[in-house]
């Protein structure tokens, strides 16, 4: 970290701020067309999933095909919870993070002792298992899936039928929400030893702290943000079935977008849903009459492309040095590639001395 | 119940084993030598499978005759997919490696997709269908043709990698790549040949499942999550290990689908894997 890019606070923070008044205005232009909306409304969606991703994958560095899980049990836990005992869908988010967590802390009990590639495949097998399972169960209502009964639109029922522009809102929100906390996260002691676990898990475990505490934290805060996104999800499409919110899909999907952006970073998982979504909702409208796939031929090979030539993610795009110099005299280094461990240190070192 | 019965549980859930322990091995022999989880595995046996189907339909060549075609054509496809894609990925994380895979998968199931429809194909009339009759144990020919099929190859790579001077080669390359390129042997040739012989594999699995299984974009997807789990259970990177937990997985399914549900039948498998890796976190004989 330079001292040039502490010189510049207010640029970075009006900058910001810039940012989240074009996004809060955005609706005054697309709220009358549905395919922007929608394609905003997902933006959001999925970056709040691969924030949430992040905090396991990036942070911590356990690597999980598995988030699908949780998302699944977020929208499942809301949509029962209201179908079968008239639950609020606000109080159904509550509850949907809640279980999500727990269920993720639960998971992590066996799988945390795993390392690798049998940690990925772990995460995989235990969410294909949880998947099969509700193909069959009847009570969640098998392959077929389950209705949200439709109530009359307003912030009370979280249903919104003619104009779709306060989901546009409430995902903003979620994103704004879980990337503040991240940030604060990211810089606090948790995520100095995520990051140090994910980094050398014995060192970790030599310095008197237990990795598997820690992993299971980052594992209960992921697999919350999933899990409200989850009940977001349900309550935008009014529906839930196995294979469009438990299939192995959104699984892939959640770590692509994350990886892609760039893992660790605050910003990663948003640049990631910015640029996959708009290109698959695209390539789809555009390529996808002759029901021939040639949008996921594209997102395939780009998807190459990228890990061949910015393995790293996007985000390393902005480590390439004429964006560095560029970042620094704009004084957005710190906030877009922040070192927090670094920081830490020092402060560490500090009261040492 | 019947031993008829209980004879063609074997015959089938041993077919489907082999079948998933050659992809399995595949799988495991590119990880041993090189830390990469391909997981494009699936989308290389269904090429394999749309080959052999195309073979069947444009020249009538039965899948026996066009088995060491295809096992050639993936062999080759193994070694482009190496030098074109995996060669530039090696020296990033093991985000970027499981990124160009995944992005390998998408890109060749939507290049069936766009080529040969989301139709399913079958052979229909192959040599190996219809059954055998031993004294009054009726068993499916295809499956026989696949544990035969499957075990040969699996002869061949044991054979291949463990009796010859190129095994050494690749098994040097494996345990220490800078120690085997003092001794002259080149890293990059070994992880090629990895990588093909690898691919090899399942263009064998590929073949001998298109006897008894029809071919569409996402067939991969169908196997190839049952292989992984068997590298992983096997351990990561061991040959042994993939065939037994390929033949265990293959038994396993088949009797659960039986017994308990079809719907349900992968789940018992899911939950030995966590068994096992709970006792073993390497697998049953993955290297420490």
């Amino acid at each position: 970290m330079t001292g040039t890019s502490r010189a510049y606070p207010v640029v970075a923070l009006s900058g910001l701020l810039l940012l989240l008044g074009v996004l809060l205005a955005l609706p005054l232009y697309i709220a009358d067309r549905p395919f922007e909306l929608r394609m905003a409304i997902l933006i959001f969606l999925f970056a709040v999933m691969g924030q949430g991703w992040n905090v396991l994958g990036g942070f911590a560095g356990q690597v999980s095909i598995g988030h699908g899980l949780y998302f699944g049990l977020g929208a499942y836990t809301a949509v029962l919870l209201a179908v079968k005992f008239g639950v609020n869908p606000w109080l159904g988010m509550l509850a949907g993070t809640a279980l999500a967590s727990l269920c993720g802390v639960l998971v992590g009990i066996p799988c945390f002792r795993l390392r690798g590639h049998y940690f990925v495949i772990a995460t995989l097998v235990v969410a294909e298992s949880v998947f099969q399972v509700f193909t069959v169960w009847e009570w969640v209502g098998s392959a077929v899936g389950i209705e949200l009964p439709v109530k009359s639109e307003g912030w009370i029922n979280f249903q919104f039928h003619r104009d779709k522009t306060p989901y546009y809102y409430i995902a903003l929100t979620m994103l704004v929400v879980v990337t503040a906390g991240l940030w604060w996260l990211r810089r606090s002691r948790i995520g100095f030893l995520l990051r140090a676990i994910r980094d050398d898990e014995e060192a970790v475990r030599s310095l008197g702290f237990s990795p598997h505490l820690y992993k299971s934290l980052a594992m209960a805060i992921s697999a919350g943000i999933l899990g409200a996104a989850g009940v977001f999800h349900a309550q935008y499409v009014l529906f839930v079935d196995p294979f469009s919110v438990l299939g192995l899909h959104i699984s892939v999907m959640v770590a692509l977008f994350a990886i892609l952006g760039g893992t660790g970073t605050l910003a990663g998982p948003i640049l990631g849903a910015a640029i996959l979504v708009p290109l698959s909702e695209y390539s789809r409208v555009h390529f996808s009459g002759s029901g021939r796939n040639v949008d996921l031929l594209i997102y395939g090979f780009l998807i190459m492309v990228i890990a061949v030539y910015r393995p790293d993610g996007l985000m390393g795009l902005l480590r390439s040095r004429p964006v560095l110099t560029m970042l620094d005299r704009l004084g957005l280094r710190s906030v877009l590639l922040q070192s927090p461990h670094i920081k830490n240190i020092r402060k560490g070192n500090s009261h040492a001395a | 119940m019947s031993d008829q019965l209980i004879a063609q549980l074997v015959v089938s859930g041993l077919g489907m084993g082999f079948i998933f322990a050659l992809i399995a091995i595949g799988l495991t022999l590119i990880y041993g030598v090189m830390e990469v989880v391909n997981f494009a595995h699936g989308e290389f046996l269904m090429i394999g499978m749309y080959a052999s189907y195309l073979a069947y339909v444009t020249w009538g060549a039965d899948p026996v005759v066009s088995l060491p075609f295809i096992a050639l054509l993936m062999f080759v496809f193994g070694v482009a997919v190496y030098y074109l894609l995996i060669r530039r990925v090696l020296t990033g994380s093991m985000h970027a490696q499981i990124f160009a895979t995944f992005g390998l998968m998408v890109f060749l199931q939507a290049a069936a997709q766009f080529f040969m429809g989301a139709d399913y194909f079958a052979i229909q009339n192959s040599w190996l269908s219809g059954v055998i009759t031993i004294g009054d144990v009726v068993l499916p020919m295809p499956q026989i043709a696949a544990v035969v099929g499957a075990s040969l190859a699996t002869l061949l790579l044991y054979a291949l990698v463990f009796r010859t001077s190129l095994g050494r080669q690749l098994r040097a390359a494996a345990q220490d790549a800078q120690a085997a390129s003092t001794l002259g042997i080149n890293p990059s040739t070994m992880y090629a040949l990895a990588w093909g012989f690898g691919s090899a594999c399942v263009g064998v699995a590929a073949s001998l499942l298109s006897n008894f299984y029809y071919v569409f974009p996402r067939v991969g997807a169908v196997f190839v999550l049952l292989a992984y789990v068997a590298v992983a259970l096997g351990g990561f990177g061991s040959i042994h290990g993939a065939l037994v937990a390929g033949l265990l997985i293959g038994l396993l399914q088949v009797a659960m689908g039986f017994f308990v549900s079809s719907e349900l039948k992968f789940v018992p498998v899911y939950m030995l894997y966590l068994a096992v890796v709970l006792l073993r976190p390497r697998g049953l004989f993955g290297r420490m």
